[in-house]
């Protein structure tokens, strides 16, 4: 079994008269392994990650998503981030207040004990804040700032990656991190991903375009049409789609 | 018709004070008379419109006898990790073995208002003469009932390091305690001074305490109150402050406390170009009921004057805010602004805000707002997605929200205790 397997998945808007999303959606992620998807904006990218990470908005309606053979669905949001689910946001938000090493810090303990682990020392947090910090280019004035206050779209994705860093995911989903980042600032959190891939982790990276896949270059890559996965492919399919854009799977849909 | 309690009231003014010389006797009974003719206020009068003292007072208890201070040393327990010179009162008197009134630092002045009345000191002439020109039934009773409390004074151009603070303590059966303090600061004198209050969370007991400021240009004041009243208990209070010229003033109250409270704060700015502001941090549960009512009265030129409230209202709590910005035809250039700002995590929790502009003078800047809603579901879910379990993720958000107010209070050691007493008030509930 595949350690994340998203079967037949069907997800609508919370409510009475709820849209449909997710239209019978299947994945299978294995350790080690980057899947790429890519699809036309308003596909259900987002939708999915969303679910995937245990936010409310969403009814799931059919199919199922484990997580080494455990029912994500069934787990509450923080739970499912203790396990090793990831979500590395699309748009991350200002939470004015909390100091970003409070955040950090909090988050890293909550799910050490979740997960029957002691809480890290201070010394050794601060270290290792530190060292991942370095790497992605983040200063000591951004962590103590609350997280994400006044930070530009690139250091707020570029801090991301650091919770990422520093929570050590066993499968990390990264929503269009690529969006709104230069080239310089899209090196930096490129190389501070693929740091980070290893035999253990899984990785989903959403994308609208392909340039980010040159620099993260991904085992599979699928196309996301209409709420499903229409199309994958090895990392060539990226390419085709740069090419030839999403107007044929449009088509498809239609 | 007169109330129960009206009545009862009634029949402790008969028997006043006859201490401090005659200004303050007839103080005593100009301000008896007023209560006998006016009573406690009802929903009808304006100022007290959410907090109807006739139906939320119900009886008038006797008025407290003084404590054992073992009894009171075991029970004062805020703020005592915190370096200051501390002066206890119990039940409305100073209890002196418990005080620091000993090394005071040269400039400084510390008594026991009951002391200081019977020796007819010199800044006893101050008492009284910031009230308001109209009727307040809680600082009516105050004047005629309160014969302790702490009176201080620091001479022109001294500045004390060490806050000073006041504990009043409640213990022993319910009853009626009355406390008035004065803090008088000379020319360029700067203090900090904390006042806290605290008892037993079964007693339904009274407290009133009204403390006057007398602020001397270009002097500093931080004042710093922490309520956390029993659980039964009715919490009145008066601050009132004559604000000089160039006069920097910072106010931040803390409010846990109490069945029923009420803070009236009247400042009187009347030199030109100072800064005040008056910030609290009010944190509610079950049925508790907190009303903060200020009013800031502008009168001359150049002053800006800051109010931020924040309120976190669980169950279903109870939260009013009052402001009422007075800007006279002299004090141009005034710029004053009021903000009021809550977060409802109770069901059945209700905030009121009722924030007032009355401006006389044409140059000014002047504006207020108000907002009131849940822990923003955004918020939550990142920090949940980190892995931030739900009550823990609340309790930051609700930390980050007070900590706005809290953060404005300048004094380090003040401020970490604060930060703590949040903290303790989100365990509890967690
Ligand atoms: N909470 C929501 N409420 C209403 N509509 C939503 C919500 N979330 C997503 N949608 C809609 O679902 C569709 C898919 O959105 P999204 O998952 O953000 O697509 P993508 O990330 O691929 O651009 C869009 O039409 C969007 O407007
Ligand atoms: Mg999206």
């Amino acid at each position: 079994m595949a350690m994340l397997d998203i079967d037949n998945l069907h997800a609508k808007i919370e409510g009475e008269d709820g849209r449909e999303i997710l239209k019978g959606l299947s994945l299978k992620v294995n350790p080690g392994e980057v899947h790429a998807i890519m699809g036309p904006n308003g596909s259900g990218k987002s939708t999915l990650s969303y679910i995937l990470a245990g936010k409310e908005d969403y009814e799931v309606t059919e199919g199922s998503v484990t997580l080494d053979g455990e029912n994500l669905l069934e787990m509450e949001i923080d739970e499912r981030a203790a396990k090793g689910v990831f979500l590395a946001f699309q748009y991350p938000i200002e939470v004015p207040g909390v100091a970003t090493m409070t955040f950090l810090r909090s988050a890293l303990n909550a799910q050490r004990k979740k997960r029957g682990e002691e809480e890290i020392s201070t010394p050794d947090f601060l270290r290792l804040v530190k060292a991942k910090a370095a790497g992605l280019g983040i200063s000591q004035d951004m962590l103590k700032r609350g997280v994400n206050v006044g930070f530009s779209g690139g250091e707020k994705k570029r801090a991301e990656i650091l919770q990422m860093a520093i929570l050590e995911p066993k499968i990390a989903i990264l929503d269009e991190t690529d969006s709104g980042l230069d080239i310089d600032a899209l090196k930096i959190v490129s190389e501070g991903v693929n740091a980070l891939r290893s035999p253990d982790r899984g990785m989903i990276v959403i994308t609208h375009y392909q340039r980010l896949l040159n620099h993260i270059v991904p085992d599979f890559v699928h196309v996301m049409n209409n709420g499903r996965i229409v199309r994958s492919g090895g990392k060539e399919l990226a390419l085709e789609l740069e090419a030839n854009g999403y107007a044929e799977y449009q088509q498809d849909a239609a | 018709m007169r109330t129960p309690a009206e009545q009862g009231l009634s029949g402790e003014l008969k028997k006043l004070s006859a201490t401090g010389g005659a200004r303050i006797v007839a103080l005593r009974e100009a301000a008896a008379k007023a209560f006998n003719d006016n009573g406690l206020p009802h929903r009808r009068v304006e100022e007290w419109k959410y907090t109807d003292l006739r139906t939320l007072v119900r009886e008038a208890l006797p008025i407290s006898t003084p404590a054992q201070s073992v009894v009171v040393e075991a029970h004062a327990r805020l703020l005592v990790d915190t370096e200051v010179r501390r002066i206890v009162v119990a039940n409305g008197a100073v209890v002196p073995e418990l005080s620091g009134f000993a090394d005071l630092e040269p400039g400084l002045s510390i008594q026991p208002l009951a002391q200081a009345l019977a020796a007819g000191s010199d800044v006893v002439t101050r008492l009284g003469s910031l009230e308001p020109g109209r009727y307040d039934a809680v600082l009516a009773l105050n004047t005629a009932l309160a014969v302790d409390g702490v009176v201080i004074a620091v001479a022109p151009g001294t500045v004390i390091e060490r806050p000073i603070h006041v504990a009043h303590v409640f213990s022993g059966k319910a009853a009626a305690s009355f406390a008035r303090n004065l803090v008088v600061l000379g020319e360029g004198a700067s203090l900090t001074y904390a006042e806290s209050f605290e008892g037993p969370e079964g007693a339904a007991y009274q407290v009133n305490s009204a403390t006057e400021f007398v602020v001397a240009d270009a002097s500093s004041l931080d004042v710093v109150r922490v309520q956390e009243e029993g659980a039964s208990a009715i919490h009145l209070s008066t601050l009132l402050f004559e604000v000089g010229k160039d006069v920097k003033l910072n106010a931040f109250g803390f409010t846990s406390g109490a069945a029923v409270s009420r803070t009236s704060l009247y400042a009187r700015l009347i030199g030109a170009d100072s800064a005040v502001s008056f910030n609290g941090a009010l944190l509610l549960k079950d049925r508790q009921h907190a009303d903060s009512t200020l009013f800031v009265d502008h009168q001359t030129t150049g002053c800006e004057s800051r109010e931020l409230f924040k309120h976190v209202l669980d169950d279903s709590s109870r939260g009013v805010f009052q402001g009422k910005i007075v800007v006279r035809q002299p004090a141009q250039k005034t710029d004053g602004r009021m903000m009021s700002r809550a977060l409802i995590l109770g069901d059945d929790a209700e905030m009121d805000n009722k924030p007032e502009l009355e401006i006389f003078a044409d140059d000014v800047a002047c504006g207020h707002g108000a907002t009131c809603g849940a822990i923003d579901d955004d918020l939550l879910f990142y920090l949940r997605a980190r892995g931030i379990p739900l009550k823990e993720a609340q309790s930051l958000l609700v930390q980050a929200f007070v900590g706005e107010a809290i953060e404005t209070v300048a004094n380090d050691a003040l401020r970490d205790a604060l930060v703590e007493r949040a903290e303790t008030w989100l365990k509890a509930r967690a």
